[in-house]
């Protein structure tokens, strides 16, 4: 209201002139605000995407770097494009790949499910928790982050390894003779995963349930349903978003993970993400280290993409 | 020294059956209620007989939830008992009393559709399919949503949301009914709509309700009784009629419509008259109980009970005294008087404006001098 003592005064062409400045700073003051992820995006994620897309693409000669150009001129006036699809059809013919993908999709999916049934609860208990609880415990959540990750893994094999704190507690305590071996075996890159990988299926988890209304609860109570069947009926739909965020948080990177099963899983546990590095570092095959990546990239979208497909779909039926 | 409604069967009238030989359905006993060392809720005592349509009528804050709360089963009360149909609630979890409650922010399943959110409880229940579809059909109908079954919660309108909340508690026909502020959350004109349509519902199921509500003219329109709120405990309990015309203190009388208070003291004592000396005069006041001479006594005197007029009213014998007119609120249907007497005393009196003013000038206005006169079995004696 009080801007209509403002204009009153202003000459309407000058007024005019004025809201259309206005008008274009703040339309594209919008774009920009809309444009900056997407170049952000484009240049960190989309660029680098493309660029091993084109590694993967070409075949492996000794220069520097060690691939071919995909782009050539030929005569300097005919431009040829090669596309070597020799990368892919090796990593399918080779059984050790398959192999490998299969296990690190396997080892992520147990992991994620092992992170889900430990972070729901903790999730769950930290909203239960009072006032004066709920900030250390988050906090506690977050501690381990200001240790190094790597030095947390090593912490992990002193514990796990033969002539470790556990295998020596329990032989001091009289319970076994003999070590039991945890380190380099898959239960150790459970382990070490699990431990690594909990903050970010709790955190997802903290942030959806705290948007839940207690009073829902206290609802289906009211209509005659016990807390089992208010859990399976109320609690956990209403958190499902929560539980997807935290999944892929913890599958994606779990999928690719290399520290861990090198330093805990020794020699016996292949996943993608050491094939990758002995790839790319010790043979020096950028072309297949590339190709291994992008497989990985699509067996990790895709399912995502037709998740997401679906969903679109079915939340336009209601 | 309370005044009763001098005529018993006047109550009887009112309520449904309130017959003293049927157990109450519902029975609150010495009830407390103390979060730390806050008391909610103080020594609460309350019966409530089937087909009642209860209100709890109180200020923000004054524990009205909270003793919902403990009816529903969601707190505890620190000491006291609550029985539900002549069985202890105690131990009783609330998905196993025979309540069902209308929550105040409605708490409709934002997952489900609006059948779904209906046929939860009667799931929990064990019914069958067919006889679930047809109770929410029913239910629907009653409600007047049957357009709307297959909506999310956040696809409706607040009225819409909150008959689907009404409708969620009413299908399992419980035993008894609790709505917190039910109507809070809908404008006007549409709060006093389904004010009328929560009591015909309530004629129909035939089901009890207990209503929590802090606006004093919804409790009049819908209860057949009303216990007042405050500060944890009930101040007064009984019909909309007694409450108003019969209030035990000032508390009432101020909080249940408004009304003019005066301090004084007995000079005279008669069968059913008493005198009073108060800062304003002497006034007759009718009553039907002991007072002695001598003692010091509150009155109160509602704005619509007075006369006002230009002209000395013919009654002699009235309760009658001098003024001149301070201030006019036109209401429209009424208009609300402030009238400034000899002692500076300001009395509220409200008047109905019956004729139609010409010129926009009515007939008594500003700085006239009037007369204020009431009968003497207007005004309420009052304790505290
Ligand atoms: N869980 C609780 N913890 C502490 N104080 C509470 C709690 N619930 C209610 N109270 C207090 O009890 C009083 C009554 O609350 P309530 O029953 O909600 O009042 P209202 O009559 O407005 O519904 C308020 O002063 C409130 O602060
Ligand atoms: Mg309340």
């Amino acid at each position: 209201m009080t801007d209509i003592g403002v204009f009153k005064v202003i000459p309407p062409r000058i007024r005019l002139a004025w809201t259309r400045f206005a008008g274009s700073i703040q339309s594209s003051w919008k774009t920009l605000v809309i444009w900056t992820p997407f170049f952000w995006l484009l240049i960190f994620f989309l660029a680098p995407f493309f660029i091993v897309a084109k590694i993967s693409l070409a075949e492996l000669v000794i220069a520097s770097p060690p691939f071919s150009n995909m782009v050539q001129w030929v005569d300097g006036s005919v431009v040829t494009i090669r596309l070597v699809f020799d990368n892919f059809i090796y990593i399918f013919e080779d059984p050790l790949y398959a192999r490998t993908y299969v296990n690190s999709l396997k080892i992520a999916s147990i992991s994620t499910v092992f992170c889900l049934l430990v972070g729901y609860p903790v999730a769950y208990g930290i909203i239960r928790s009072g006032p004066v609880a709920k900030p250390l415990l988050l906090f506690a959540i977050i501690l381990p982050f200001w240790t190094s990750f790597l030095l947390r893994v090593y912490a992990w094999m002193g514990l796990l390894a033969d002539q470790g704190t556990i295998n020596s507690l329990l032989i001091s305590l009289g319970l076994i003779e003999t070590p039991i071996q945890m380190l380099y075996t898959e239960f150790a890159v459970y382990v070490g995963i699990v431990y690594t990988y909990l903050p970010f299926m709790i955190l997802p988890l903290y942030a959806n349930m705290e948007k839940l209304d207690s009073t829902l609860n206290e609802a289906a109570a009211d209509l005659g349903s016990g807390p089992i069947n208010t859990f399976f009926k109320i609690t956990l739909p209403l958190t499902a978003p929560g539980i997807i965020a935290g999944s892929l948080l913890v599958f994606i990177p779990a999928t690719g993970e290399y520290v861990i099963p090198d330093l805990l899983g020794g020699g016996n546990v292949q996943m993608i993400g050491r094939l990758l590095y002995n790839e790319f570092a010790r043979n020096v095959d950028w072309p297949v280290a590339s190709a291994v990546a992008i497989v990985l990239l699509l067996l990790l979208v895709l399912p995502m993409a037709v998740y997401q497909h679906y969903q679109a779909k079915s939340s336009e039926d209601t | 020294m309370v005044n009763k409604p001098p005529a018993p069967e006047q109550s009887k009238e009112q309520g449904p059956s309130q017959d003293a030989d049927q157990e109450p359905l519902l029975q609150i006993r010495a009830v407390i209620k103390k979060f730390g060392d806050f008391t909610a809720v103080n020594d609460v005592n309350l019966d409530i007989h089937k087909g009642e349509l209860f209100c709890l009528l109180g200020g923000s804050g004054c524990g009205k939830t909270t003793l919902l709360r403990m009816l529903a089963g969601f707190e505890a009360p620190s000491s006291g008992k609550i029985i539900i149909d002549g069985k202890d609630m105690s131990d009783v979890p609330p998905y196993e009393r025979p309540t069902n409650m209308m929550f105040q922010n409605y708490a409709l399943f934002p997952h489900m559709s609006v059948e779904k959110n209906i046929s939860f409880g009667l799931q929990q229940d064990g019914f069958s399919k067919s006889e679930i579809s047809d109770r929410i059909d029913d239910i629907l109908r009653l409600v007047e949503l049957r357009d709307y079954k297959k909506r999310r919660p956040q696809q409706l309108s607040g009225g819409q949301r909150q008959r689907v909340a009404l409708a969620r508690a009413l299908v399992k026909e419980p035993k008894l009914l609790l709505l917190d502020e039910p109507l809070g959350a809908l404008d006007k004109k549409l709060r006093e709509q389904t004010q009328f349509e929560l009591m015909n519902i309530q004629d129909k199921v035939g089901v009890t309700f207990v209503v929590v509500t802090h606006d004093q003219e919804e409790a009049m329109t819908l209860s057949t009784r009303i216990a007042v709120m405050d500060k944890g405990k009930f101040v007064q309990i009984g019909t909309p009629t007694e409450i108003y015309e019969f209030p035990e203190n000032r508390f009432i009388a101020d909080f249940i419509g408004s009304a003019n208070i005066f301090e004084g003291k007995v000079i005279e004592t008669s069968v059913n008259h008493l005198r009073i000396k108060t800062e304003i005069g002497d006034f007759d006041v009718e009553h039907n109980i002991e007072v002695s001479k001598g003692s010091h006594v509150y009155i109160g005197l509602r704005p619509e009970k007075i006369h006002l007029s230009k002209q000395a009213p013919e009654k002699k014998t009235e309760n009658q005294t001098l003024g001149v007119i301070d201030d006019i609120g036109y209401l429209g249907n009424t208009s609300r008087y402030k009238v400034r007497l000899e002692s500076g005393r300001i009395i509220d009196v409200t008047a109905p404006n019956q004729v139609r003013p010409k010129n926009r000038t009515h007939h008594i206005t500003w700085e006239d001098n009037v007369y204020i006169h009431w009968d003497a079995s207007s005004s309420m004696l009052l304790n505290k």
